[in-house]
């Protein structure tokens, strides 16, 4: 069993391993009895009290007898009853067989009790956003080039450096240990120079250090299992030849680059086909987020078949199908992939260190204080040298030099963990060092993980290393940065560098161009960047608006700067729609939730195959394109609304502006259903909106656009129809004269926006997007 | 401008002004004469009206490109900030196309449009709403919470320069100048 690939984005702290190990101390009886350990109880149990006939054969099972095992008569009992005649028992309406859940019901149990001290240490961590995972993309490309070296070259570093001196130390009459050679040093050194993902993830997700470190300790501890495979598997062979010569270091060589590209091949051929099953799965959601799990699985065991490295195959299938799955599953697949990958990871690092808890207590020890204590040592050592000399050599290349500050992070957050008792376990059996190889490879851990885990934190915030940024990217930002990269391709263009930009264009335009139309279904495939971004802040701009609606409460991106502030091109005194204030707002917000809830619980019965797309989805979507359109013609409006308030003329003129400006009304291509309020007119909670609407679809009938016509007075109306003459975008604000009527029944609307609105004014609602 | 007469000292002269090495210097004016054909002059690639001057002698050719030099290890903080704001004001210049010290709506518009032009399906109202929002983002910073009869005119350098708090622009705006290849790739 190799416990890899177990990236994980949840926290650990070490404390409650602690108690953890304490637990399991105390459950060790339980242990011995599982085979954990063989177990000389076995034989030992009076035969007497498991004779064949009575348990339906079931010789194997061991227990140390639970005593409410009512089902167990006391042994006296049985035997006479059993020689003397057929028991005749009464039919067990009630009973206990605890023999029969015991081993799921102990690992759960133990889970559980690990999850229940995390609780009790932890503030339940906030749920991160997709913005700064997508950052630490960006910043792990830019800095593969370092996080390349520190993985190959530092890892050889530390394999050899530790394995020749352990060598040196072995050598050392006195110590016992003269019998280890080389390579069997070598093999040691191999093992225990991988820093640790999963420790790694577990320490520095708590700290909050800055992405670059955090992105360049991680990403080396990804990087180096292909490094590490090799390395292992080499001194593994290499211990049964005779002799080693030049071509098996060389074949060793080349083989690190078999490992490490076959790899990434493979997971790139299962990303590209994730991402390619993606596309065509808008029909059945339900099976995306398994489609997601299991080609990454399969990435991962596919490429171990092949002893190819099992990690990088998983991260690059990740890295491959990411924007392509991105874009094409639902927003509810997504979730749910995010949340199984966190509580699977969450168990599983559980599991992991429960285990190597447990091997440490309940397994085969071997102590040799040299041998420890100088891997103690050496480990540490390596790592600073490596880490200092690696770290000279780079700072040539890089723009932005990795400080004295950063270069202890690194070295101190080089944490050893689960792999490198693993591959330490795996060893053969019949290898005689093995007990002491794991009794060193444990101890390393523990002093890492623990003293090294713990530490960690308070010297970050001695030594004042700089944290992560907590801002979300603005979209400013995000135009910004698109901006100077083209420029910069221009640039490097005009000066025939063929750059960093340069390269970062020529994917792109490639990906663009073949990609995504294979990849991406439907309309999405031609979104770009800048759109995707711009629709996911709306996306969450409207959940927050949504979640603190019932509060009252306005987020606290929003400000109360709006259109007007930024392009008024009507004189202050002839503006027509005054500005809502924050109760009103509130208020059409809950008219707004609570209609669009309502249809949320009229959601039928489905079955598991066909999932109805979701109306509460949908009546978002809606929304916040209703939203936009709010913006955009508001703007509209203004600038056509030069009607100073006693113009008799208006309402025809002004509509026929309306009515000939194209862009208002160009029916959108793309949105196959007009945008409409998704309510129900037969649902008889809602009367005020309900009203509302019946009364609009009615006048709407009866209002065509034409210029021409001559139509009675109306005000702001609020368009909810879907006839394909109409114009097709709703809230179309058609601006009534500035009569007194108009704006009398508009401020009437805002100034009772209560639950019952007057059903024959047909008052108009206005849901005003920010 | 053309050729080098008294060499060296004109190319003192320039390495005063831009900051560049001589050896950068040399190398940029191999590449110029590349694009300009052996003119002494480069025109107007983009055939539009609307940019400022019609062509570039070198001596603006290499200004415009120290605005891209990447930093040096020995800058103090005075430098370093100064530098960062030289080209931030670069940047700024690009948006603000009327130099009247300000991007108004209209040019971060535009701006947007044309960073969204190589999609012909994209329709302008998407253009126009993203740089609404953008432009509403940035007042909100800049200004805070504004009253309804309040006119944000439009984004001065000094706002500008508080939305690029975030980014790091020393790291990003930058070429490596000596690694160029004189390739002809002129299009």
């Amino acid at each position: 069993m190799q416990a890899k690939g177990f990236g994980g984005a949840s926290s650990f702290r070490a404390l409650p391993f602690l108690f953890g190990v304490a637990a399991l101390l105390g459950l060790l009886p339980l242990l011995h009895s599982h085979g954990l350990q063989p177990n000389p109880m076995l034989a030992s149990e009076p035969p007497h009290l498991y004779p064949p006939g009575v348990h339906g054969g079931k010789p194997g099972v061991v227990t140390s007898p639970p005593p409410e095992n009512v089902q167990d008569t006391p042994p006296q009992y049985k035997q006479p009853s059993n020689q003397s005649k057929p028991t005749r028992k009464a039919f067990p309406v009630l009973g206990i067989d605890y023999t029969h859940v015991r081993t799921p019901f102990e690992i759960s149990l133990w889970i559980l009790l690990a999850c229940l001290m995390k609780l009790g240490f932890h503030v339940i961590p906030s749920v991160s956003n997709i913005v700064p995972e997508s950052c630490l993309l960006i910043v792990f490309t830019e800095n593969l080039g370092t996080i390349l070296i520190f993985a190959v070259v530092g890892t050889l570093w530390n394999a050899f450096f530790l394995g020749g001196l352990m060598y040196g130390v072995c050598q050392i009459k006195g110590t016992g240990l003269n019998e280890i050679g080389l390579l069997d040093n070598l093999l040691f050194g191999s093992i225990i120079s991988a820093v640790d993902p999963v420790a790694v993830l577990a320490v520095f997700e708590e700290i909050h250090i800055n992405e670059l470190l955090h992105i360049l300790v991680f990403g080396e501890s990804l990087l180096n299992d292909a490094v590490t495979v090799v390395l292992y598997h080499l001194f593994e062979e290499f211990a049964t030849f005779p002799r080693v010569t030049f071509t098996d270091i060389l074949l060793g060589f080349l083989s690190f680059f078999v490992v490490s590209l076959g790899g990434v091949f493979v997971g790139v051929v299962y990303g590209v086909i994730a991402a390619f099953t993606s596309r065509f799965t808008s029909h059945i959601r339900v099976i995306e987020p398994l489609f997601v799990f299991l080609y990454s699985y399969m990435a991962y065991l596919s490429a171990e078949l092949f002893h190819l490295s099992g990690i990088m195959a998983l991260i690059a299938s990740g890295v491959v199908m990411r924007p392509y799955v991105e874009a094409n599953i639902s927003h509810k697949s997504h979730t749910t992939i995010k949340y199984f990958l966190k509580m699977w990871s969450s168990i599983s690092e559980t599991l992991i260190f429960i285990f190597l808890g447990v091997s440490t207590v309940a397994g085969d020890h071997r102590w040799n204080w040299t041998f420890v204590i100088s891997t103690l040592l050496f480990c540490l050592i390596a790592r600073v040298l490596g880490v200092l000399g690696l770290t000279w050599f780079i700072n040539k290349f890089r723009i932005v030099k990795l400080t004295p500050k950063d270069q202890f992070i690194i070295a101190y957050g080089g944490l050893r963990g689960a792999i490198a008792f693993s591959l330490g376990y795996l060893l053969d059996k019949s290898h005689s060092m093995r007990e002491m190889f794991l009794t060193a490879i444990i101890t390393v851990i523990f002093f890492t993980v623990f003293v090294q885990g713990m530490t960690i934190r308070p010297l970050v915030d001695l030594l004042a290393v700089k944290k992560k940024q907590e801002t979300k990217r603005s979209i400013n930002e995000e135009i910004h940065t698109q901006f100077l990269d083209h420029l910069l391709t221009g640039i490097e263009d005009i000066c025939g560098h063929y750059g960093h930009h340069h390269w970062k264009d020529k994917l792109n335009r490639f990906n663009k161009k073949y990609v995504k139309k294979c990849l991406i279904a439907g309309e999405r495939s031609k979104e770009p960047q800048l759109i995707a971004f711009y629709h996911k802040m709306e996306m969450k701009q409207a959940i927050e608006l949504v979640e603190s609606g019932g509060m009252g409460k306005i987020p606290s991106a929003v400000s109360t700067v709006s259109m007007q502030n930024i392009n008024p091109k009507t004189l202050p005194v002839d503006r027509i729609l005054p500005a809502l204030s924050k109760d009103k707002e509130e208020e059409i917000r809950k008219i707004l939730r609570n209609n669009l809830q309502k249809t949320r619980q009229r959601l039928r019965s489905y079955n598991r195959h066909t999932l109805v797309a979701d109306p509460y989805e949908e009546a978002w979507n809606q929304m916040l394109l209703r939203r936009q359109k709010v913006r955009q013609l508001e703007q509209k409006m203004n600038n056509f609304l030069t009607v100073p308030a006693h113009r008799l003329d208006s309402p025809t003129i002004s509509r026929a502006r309306i009515g000939s400006d194209p862009l208002a009304y160009e029916p959108k291509s793309d949105s196959g259903n007009l945008p409409i309020i998704t309510i129900d007119p037969a649902s008889p909670q809602s009367p005020e909106s309900v009203d509302l609407v019946n009364e609009e679809l009615k006048e709407m009938k009866r209002f065509p656009p034409s210029p021409e016509e001559e139509e009675e007075e109306e005000g702001l109306v609020m368009r909810a129809s879907k006839e394909p003459s109409s114009p097709g975008t709703d809230d179309v604000f058609t601006p009534g004269a500035g009569d007194s009527p108009s704006n009398q029944r508009m401020l009437r609307c805002l100034s009772d926006p209560g639950p019952r609105p007057d059903p024959e004014e047909g008052e108009p609602f206005i849901p005003k997007g920010n | 401008m053309g050729s080098f007469h008294s060499r060296s000292e004109e190319v003192q002269e320039l390495a005063d002004k831009t900051g560049f090495t001589s050896d950068q210097i040399e190398h940029l004016h191999r590449r110029f004469k590349q694009l300009s054909g052996d003119q002494p002059t480069i025109w107007n690639l983009r055939q539009a009206p609307g940019g400022l001057a019609d062509e570039i002698n070198f001596e603006d050719f290499l200004t415009i490109m120290s605005y891209f030099r990447p930093i040096e290890m020995d800058m103090d903080e005075e430098q370093l900030d100064r530098f960062r704001k030289e080209k931030l004001k670069f940047l700024f210049h690009m948006y603000d196309s009327d130099h009247d010290g300000k991007i108004t709506l209209q040019e971060y518009r535009k701006v947007v449009e044309e960073l969204l032009s190589g999609n012909p399906h994209l329709e302008k109202e998407s253009a126009r709403s993203i740089a609404d929002g953008a432009m509403m983002e940035a007042a909100s910073i800049c200004v805070g919470q504004m009253e309804p009869d309040q006119v944000y005119e439009g984004i001065t350098f000094e706002d500008f320069l508080k939305i690029w708090q975030g980014i790091d622009i020393e790291t990003k705006m930058h070429v490596r100048f000596l690694n160029m290849e004189t390739i002809p790739h002129c299009h």
